[in-house]
């Protein structure tokens, strides 16, 4: 995440993805996300034993849905392909790891 | 910047270890609902609350989905209620309850404190009205909670207060014995009552506080004991550090949340009350916590020690995360709520006497726990006087929810289930303690009152 591109206003959102890895992920997320106006910043994933933990870094600004709704068609979208996909305010992450 | 680790740290915490809120509490002043004629003071103080907490629930849902956390309750708090019902000439004080109840019911929250009276130093009459009230206010009503402060460092232990409440505790069960003695869950006898504290069964809206408040009460025992795990077998100073970060973090979350709802629903925030409060799931234990520190069971020989540091250190990470803590604060040991209690207490590892001994070192008291249905009134005021005390000397809050269970004997179990959880009937000290308390009167403030 290190080369995450600064925003003057912090409207992002974090989606976050865990699951068994297969073909698809990527597209599925990504298709949701572009679908709805909202431009993904970054995209960073590792894996951790058998899963695959993709997290995307979006920005909401040009969003033609909001946050609740967002993350209700990502949960859609997780059951679909078989994997967990959550989807948070940048706030929740900022708050907690910095002052 | 973020980095992944931060990220996957915070989802594993909601996720995994159980982090949520546990409540947003509002606040509401209902000093101006008074009236001569009770049935309109029902009626302000109904109108009152449905007017500013109608958007309580639908808003505190909003936040949950947008920051992904969760909320698990949102509930409201009033003036005590005697304050207000004295003024009016009503001679019994459930239509007040009733009044409570239904604005509960109408803005959809699962509780509501504040059928309380503050009889430290002395009675008046509406304190007396209220305190009669109280059995069949709760056994009448659903969602009401009532507390009664009968003790402060400044004013000592109000003894006739604490003999009367042993009856109506008593009563209390006897009136909702077809339901296990429920109404004794929603009942809470307090020494050196906090006014702004967000959980149940003990908030009330304290007469210093303003119009209408936010207040928040954070979670995680799940989050706490999985850190407690990583740092097995380390020395002391690497184990309070590594709570008091964790404690940390939780508590912005909660400060996060109690910003967001306080402008959201357009009231001033009060506080994070940052104790680590218990719930019957699985991992959300602060038994747990105190096991994972190296102890067999929880209430075996250090377990004191060991909860005195979990409370400090989670008051020193708290502290630094948010800028106004308040409430009760500390670490919860009730037992019917948490299912490492309740094993510590099956296996015969925690009793009465070592529940005591750690609510001197906790935030709360004796909480949540079930005495076998013949437990005599004046041997439970006499638990209260001991729970006073201890609170009065240590310049502390103490409290006691204590369930005497119509017709159940020591080793019987009660369950209430959802977040009152169950809990297995524990033994109280068979020899008597009633001329004692019967004695009357006023214990004097302790000598650590002096401080001006």
């Amino acid at each position: 995440m290190s080369q995450m591109k600064e925003l003057p206003k912090g409207n992002r959102v974090i989606v976050s993805v865990i699951g068994p890895d297969k073909v698809g992920i990527i597209n599925g997320v990504t298709s949701v996300l572009s679908s709805n106006g909202i431009n993904i910043l970054d995209i960073s994933q590792t894996v951790m034993q058998e899963f695959l933990v993709m997290v995307l870094v979006g920005d909401m600004e040009g969003s033609k849905v909001d946050m609740a709704t967002m993350k209700d068609l990502l949960h859609e979208k997780g059951r679909e392909i078989g994997v967990r996909i959550d989807a948070q305010h940048e706030d929740v992450f900022n708050f907690m790891h910095r002052i | 910047m973020l980095s992944m680790q931060e990220i996957l740290e915070t989802i594993k915490m909601i996720q995994e270890e159980n982090l949520d809120i546990r409540t947003i509490t509002m606040g509401i002043s209902i000093r101006d609902c008074c009236h001569p004629d009770p049935e309109v003071a029902c009626r302000n103080i109904y109108d009152k609350i449905t007017r500013l907490a109608g958007g309580l629930v639908e808003g505190g849902e909003d936040i949950a989905r947008e920051y992904g956390i969760p909320i698990v309750n949102k509930r409201i708090s009033v003036t005590p209620l005697a304050l207000i019902a004295e003024a009016s000439q009503a001679d019994s004080y459930l239509p007040f309850a009733r009044a409570l109840d239904m604005a509960a019911r109408e803005v959809g929250v699962n509780y509501i404190g504040g059928f309380s009276a503050l009889v430290h130093k002395g009675f008046t009459r509406g304190d007396q009205k209220l305190i009669q009230a109280i059995p069949r206010a709760l056994a009448s009503t659903e969602r009401v909670c009532s507390s009664v402060n009968v003790a402060t460092t400044r004013a000592g232990i109000n003894m006739d207060a604490v003999c009367q409440m042993g009856q109506v505790i008593k009563e209390t069960a006897r009136l909702t014995a077809d339901q296990e003695g429920l109404g004794c869950t929603k009942l809470v006898v307090f020494a050196n009552v906090p006014e702004d504290n967000p959980f149940m069964a003990g908030a009330f809206h304290g007469i210093g506080e303003p119009e209408c408040v936010i207040n928040v009460g954070v979670s995680g025992p799940g989050v706490v004991k999985s850190a407690v795990k990583r740092v097995e077998g380390e020395d002391f100073g690497t184990l309070a550090e590594t709570i008091k970060k964790t404690a940390f973090k939780i508590t912005r979350m909660g400060e996060l949340v109690g910003r967001r709802a306080a402008s959201r629903l357009g009231a001033p925030f009060g506080i994070v009350d940052i104790s680590l409060a218990p719930t019957p799931a699985v991992g959300d234990s602060v038994a747990d916590i105190l096991e994972a520190m190296g102890l067999e069971r929880c209430g075996t020989h250090g377990t004191t020690a060991a909860l005195a540091l979990l409370n400090d250190a989670v008051k020193k990470g708290g502290a630094m995360a948010s800028s106004y803590v308040g409430g009760l604060s500390g670490a919860f040991i009730p037992v019917s709520e948490d299912m490492g209690m309740v094993r510590a207490v099956e296996d015969g590892a925690l009793s009465m006497d070592k529940l005591e001994a750690m609510t001197c070192v906790c935030s709360v008291g004796l909480d949540m726990i079930a005495v076998p249905g013949d437990t005599s009134a004046e041997t439970i005021s006499a638990i209260i006087a001991d729970e006073a005390a201890i609170g009065v000397a240590n310049q502390k809050t103490t409290a006691v929810r204590i369930i005497p269970v119509p017709n159940k004997k020591v080793g019987d179990y009660v369950e209430y289930g959802g977040l009152l959880g169950r809990a297995p009937v524990i033994k109280v000290n068979p020899f008597s303690s009633n001329q004692f308390v019967r004695r009357g009167g006023r214990i004097p403030a302790p000598v650590q009152s002096l401080r001006n």
